[in-house]
């Protein structure tokens, strides 16, 4: 599948990828993350189960601290 | 870039409000642009004491250590324009009253200090306020790498900041990178309200 990834195409193998699986792939471990599949915010609780498909929109924003 | 006369940008800025969340180095420098600009009201909350160490990088005097941040913004301000309405809560923002103290504003400006409050408001937002813009400030610490802060955006999110220097002991907060992004914040804020 193909999706946008903080507005860049990324390709997978894949079908589908759970938010936890596609944090996991790009080793996204940050701890303040933000979260939206197609603009819809996705909560930490739901990264198991949210699934992302082909020509979805991800946003991952990383925070963090100082302002 | 779109180009507007200063009297078309004041004419337009006047009847718009934006929501200033947290009045520290970004909140304070951020206001007084957007009021300089010719904004027509502010709401800034926070819930914070000047103190001395934040004269380094925030928008304060020596004589408003000791004073609510949100009293002495709303003074600052009076002193550049006393046209610019000032409305001020004294409090800490949470996710159930951001979408209250916010929900007439045209765009929202995050400037928290800390990463659990920036994701707060951002997830805050889009539940609550989905329609709203929100612009926020993330990676401001350190000096230098000016080529390195630019702004992200993620629907209605808009990101000011080089998105990786976190503030610590040896990458403190200081002046001129914290008041390049509350500029670059005030700006992405008139490009939204002047479309």
């Amino acid at each position: 599948m193909k999706i946008k990834l903080n507005n860049r195409e990324e390709q997978f193998e894949h079908n589908h990828l759970t938010v936890a699986d596609l944090l996991d792939k790009k080793k996204f471990s940050f701890k303040m993350l933000v979260v939206k599949i197609n603009n819809r915010l996705v909560k930490k609780q739901e990264y198991d189960k949210a699934t992302i498909s082909d020509g979805d929109e991800v946003s991952v924003i990383h925070l963090i601290s100082g302002g | 870039m779109r180009h507007l006369s200063k009297e078309q940008i004041r004419q337009q800025l006047k009847n718009k409000t934006v929501g200033i969340a947290g009045a520290g180095g970004l909140g304070s420098n951020c206001a007084v642009a957007l009021a300089r600009a010719g904004v027509g009201k502010l709401v800034i909350a926070d819930f914070d004491v000047v103190s001395r160490d934040n004269l380094d990088r925030q928008y304060y005097f020596l004589y408003h250590v000791g004073q609510k941040k949100v009293y002495s913004l709303k003074e600052i301000i009076a002193g550049i324009d006393p046209s610019v309405t000032v409305e001020i809560h004294d409090l800490m923002l949470d996710k159930n009253n951001i979408p209250l103290l916010f929900r007439s504003c045209d765009v929202v400006v995050e400037a928290f200090d800390q990463a659990p409050m920036k994701q707060m408001i951002a997830e805050t937002m889009l539940e609550k306020l989905p329609g709203k813009f929100l612009v926020m400030g993330n990676g401001v610490a350190g000096f230098g790498g000016n080529n390195a802060i630019r702004t992200r955006q993620a629907g209605k999110i808009y990101i000011c900041g080089d998105g990786e220097s976190e503030i610590s002991e040896s990458l403190p907060p200081l002046a001129p990178r914290v008041g390049i992004v509350a500029g670059m914040q005030a700006n992405q804020v008139l490009e939204l309200l002047l479309k």
